[in-house]
């Protein structure tokens, strides 16, 4: 692996009522997150390839973890999304080319197909720093139900060198949605947006 | 009394170094929360302690949960805490209902387990992070094994609500290099060393 990881952390949160009303069966989401160092921290450097290929092995590694977290089929996944921060030494655009240029293959191989953009968000921050992971469907952008996020953190990191990259997976939306909008079943699955 | 679980969370995570060598076998930290209604919020109740039994299914269940997440083999758990965060409108003796459903459920899974479950509780407000103390499940001076854990949700507890959580540990710390009494040299006898 070309990472150097540190840490690794695997959260899952079931939601078993909301707003006074039993959801049954639960609502979940896991997050997968990886602590690495950060390979450029400390310099400009203007060729980002090591950090794209390590995007690809997050892709892979942290979609993988998520996936097994829920202990469900890969087909089952609804939606999904992905996160990095980035500690003070390093740049955002660290962020930028772990995140995007590859990752997104190796995750969508994780949740089988996969036709709509990953959601995203980035930023610098120091140890503790939490993050919101936004959540979208992961055939269907437009998909209302599932516009979600989950709020995820390791409290040691990322430290100044290092970059905590996250991936999020749920096998359901929202806990009551009911804000109406293109509707899960709804979802053709072509375009990646209906 | 129904115990009304809103939320359960549970989390794992490995540390496979700290800047020093990597460790043969990572380190494994896990912990299981769960979010539940406070029957007792907003009042003063001066008899508490049934709902102490009540919460004895939920202990095991959480307890169970938590050693399948770290792979389910009760003999490679080494290290345990608990811990329990009350809403505001709560008060901190709530949080010491957990004390005996916590720690019985995870010595009843666990088997040995003799020394005592450290524990921490505090009343705070939503998203409030609580550090678990943990300490060797069968010699609480293990040095090594001196570590702590910590958890939170985002938006809980609500102020009529309570977090009961349970840690576990797979090992030390994975530089643990500060002396004193070794997991090898542990007598087994009293809980302590």
């Amino acid at each position: 692996m070309k990472a150097k990881v540190r840490k690794f952390l695997v959260v899952v949160e079931e939601t078993h009522h909301e707003m006074g009303r039993e959801i049954a069966p639960p609502t979940r989401k896991a997050a997968a997150l990886a602590v690495i160092e950060n390979p450029h921290a400390g310099e400009y450097v203007e060729d980002l390839e090591g950090l794209m290929e390590i995007g690809a092995e997050m892709g892979d590694i942290l979609g993988q973890k998520a996936v097994s977290a829920l202990g469900v089929a890969p087909a089952e996944i609804e939606s999904y999304g992905k996160a990095a921060v980035v500690g003070e030494a390093g740049e955002l655009e660290h962020a930028a080319a772990i995140l995007h240029p590859r990752l997104g293959k190796p995750l969508r191989q994780a949740v089988e197909k996969g036709a709509a953009l990953v959601p995203s968000s980035k930023k610098m921050g120091g140890a503790g720093t939490p993050i919101d992971v936004p959540l979208g469907h992961k055939d269907g952008a437009y998909v209302r139900s599932h516009f979600d996020g989950m709020e995820v953190r390791v409290p040691d990191a990322p430290r100044p060198r290092e970059i905590v990259v996250a991936v999020a997976v749920t096998d359901s939306g929202r806990p009551l949605p009911r804000v109406g909008g293109l509707t899960a079943d709804q979802v053709e699955g072509k375009d990646g947006l209906r | 009394m129904t115990v009304r679980v809103r939320k359960i969370q549970v989390g794992v995570e490995e540390t496979l170094h700290e800047g020093g060598p990597v460790a043969q076998t990572p380190l494994r930290m896990g912990y299981a929360a769960a979010v539940v209604e406070n029957p007792f919020a907003g009042r003063y109740e001066p008899n508490i302690l049934p709902f102490m039994d009540d919460l004895k299914p939920l202990g095991l269940a959480l307890a169970g949960r938590l050693l399948s997440a770290l792979g389910g083999a009760a003999d490679e758990i080494e290290g345990y805490g608990k811990g329990a965060i009350v809403g505001v409108d709560g008060e901190l003796e709530h949080g010491a209902l957990w004390h005996a459903p916590g720690g019985y459920a995870m010595r009843e899974l666990l088997g040995e387990a003799k020394a005592i479950v450290p524990s921490s509780k505090k009343v705070a407000d939503v998203g409030a992070r609580l550090d678990i103390p943990i300490t060797h499940r069968t010699a609480s001076y293990v040095r090594g094994h001196f570590n702590a854990m910590e958890v939170g949700l985002a938006d809980a507890p609500w102020a009529n609500e309570l977090i009961v959580i349970l840690v576990m540990t797979t090992g030390a710390r994975v530089h643990a290099r500060a002396g004193g009494l070794q997991a090898s040299e542990i007598e087994g006898l009293d809980g302590l060393r």
